[in-house]
């Protein structure tokens, strides 16, 4: 196997292993550092969702896109850049989330919650998948949301800096924020190994390129499994720890903050596939292009924190005991406009290519 | 040939390339501008069975493609 590919894979281990490791040190059950969730958590700490049990400025996040940006300055791979569809991938950035919400889980939880026995996160896995090759159909075709161009250091800059004002609030001036005293937004490990955790996977995670909508449209559009392999690796490093500290336990029923609802769980994670390939990566690749300077990925974690506090605001979110109504008929709406989006750029760039 | 793959976003690179080396050139020159774009074009030029050699030119990568 080629040096790319263990290190891809030996990446993946690190994280899976840091994931549950935070769960040991206070996270939420099967949670690690869950990207939809932990948006979630974060804009209902400032106020855009006032459900109380899901409220904390999650240092992880923060982590992550600044763990990023120190890798992409070291390498010299930051390169500010934007302009490409920025409204309309805001608005798959929202869709994209009211899926994981309504599954209850990013990506990269569903791997977590596979990783403890979790059975419904394999019906969303393989929702997911059903999305992505529905994306897969439209990039055959041409799909495409334009070119981005070059921006200023300060537009590349912006969203690594809130980060920054984030933390800076969340140490120095806590009292300007909500915190959840029971639920989820309650648990959480130590600021500073949150922080830690979120500075060291984004730094993996800027290296490797790791994405998991990226490995499975590889393998769909090359055959090439290189991607797909820090996924793997994030799946063995968490079952690994699972095991050992005896997290595992396999089943659909009473598997920590999820539901049995399997058609939804299908549907919310085809919403969340699809969303991902229209914006070219998942929430977890969002937010470390974010901190290379994309402000397009700026705006798509912009659309994940909109969609996250509406789907708190408005009912859509799941819960232990199911899929909400809400929930459902906006999975419905979501895959309705993401296609609508996809069939439209697909057919401009089409147009654009038969004039050329 | 040279193709302009700059500003474009992961998998648009290397589906551009890919339909270029569908007439399998001998050589051929690809323009990114982002750190995901220069490494997947550098792995599938690789499976394709190309050398590839990366120039920096400013904020973009060119990668050279070559039997």
């Amino acid at each position: 196997m080629k040096k790319e590919k263990w290190f891809l894979l030996g990446g993946g281990i690190v994280i899976g292993l840091i994931a549950v490791a935070l769960t040991l040190f206070g996270n939420p059950a099967n949670m690690g550092f869950c990207i939809a969730c932990f948006i979630r958590d974060s804009a209902g700490a400032l106020g855009l969702h006032s459900s109380s049990n899901v409220q904390y400025l999650r240092p992880e996040i923060i982590g992550l896109v600044l763990g990023s940006l120190i890798m992409a300055l070291c390498f010299k791979e930051f390169r500010p850049r934007g302009g490409s569809s920025p409204f309309i991938r805001l608005v798959i950035g929202f869709f994209t989330v009211v899926g994981a919400l309504v599954f209850l889980g990013c990506p990269f939880r569903m791997i977590i919650r596979l990783a403890a026995g979790d059975l419904n996160a394999l019906v969303g896995l393989a929702g997911f998948v059903a999305g992505i090759g529905v994306g897969v159909l439209f990039l055959n075709r041409g799909f495409s949301l334009g070119p981005s161009q070059r921006q200023s250091t300060l537009e590349g800059a912006a969203f690594p800096g809130i980060q920054v004002a984030l933390l800076v609030i969340l140490v120095a001036f806590p009292s300007l924020l909500a915190f959840s005293e029971e639920g989820p937004g309650s648990m959480h490990a130590p600021i500073l190994l949150s922080l830690l955790a979120g500075l060291i996977v984004g730094a993996i995670a800027q290296r490797t390129r790791l994405c998991m909508a990226g490995g499975i449209r590889d393998m769909m559009l090359f055959g090439d499994n290189t991607l797909l392999l820090g996924y793997i690796g994030v799946f063995l490093g968490a079952l690994l720890l699972n095991i050992v500290t005896g997290r595992f336990s396999l089943g659909f029923a009473d598997q920590p903050i999820a539901h049995t609802d399997h058609l939804w769980n299908f549907l919310g994670m085809m919403l969340t596939g699809l969303g991902a390939v229209l914006a070219g990566g998942c929430p977890l690749r969002q937010l470390i292009l974010s901190g290379e300077g994309s402000s397009d990925a700026a705006m798509t974690v912009i659309g994940f924190a909109l969609g996250a506090a509406f789907a708190h605001n408005f009912g859509l979110a799941s819960s232990a005991s199911g899929s909400t109504l809400n929930g459902r008929i906006a999975v419905i709406i979501g895959l309705i406009v993401l296609l609508a989006i996809a069939w439209f750029y697909t057919r401009q760039a089409r147009k654009k290519e038969d004039a050329a | 040939m040279r193709i302009d793959a700059i500003g474009r976003s992961c998998p648009e690179p290397v589906l551009m390339l890919r339909q270029a080396l569908k007439d399998k050139p001998e050589t051929m020159e690809i323009a990114v501008d982002n750190a995901a774009a220069k490494g997947n074009c550098t792995r599938f030029a690789a499976h394709a069975g190309y050398q590839v050699t990366v120039q920096e030119e400013g904020p973009v990568w060119v990668l050279q493609l070559s039997k």
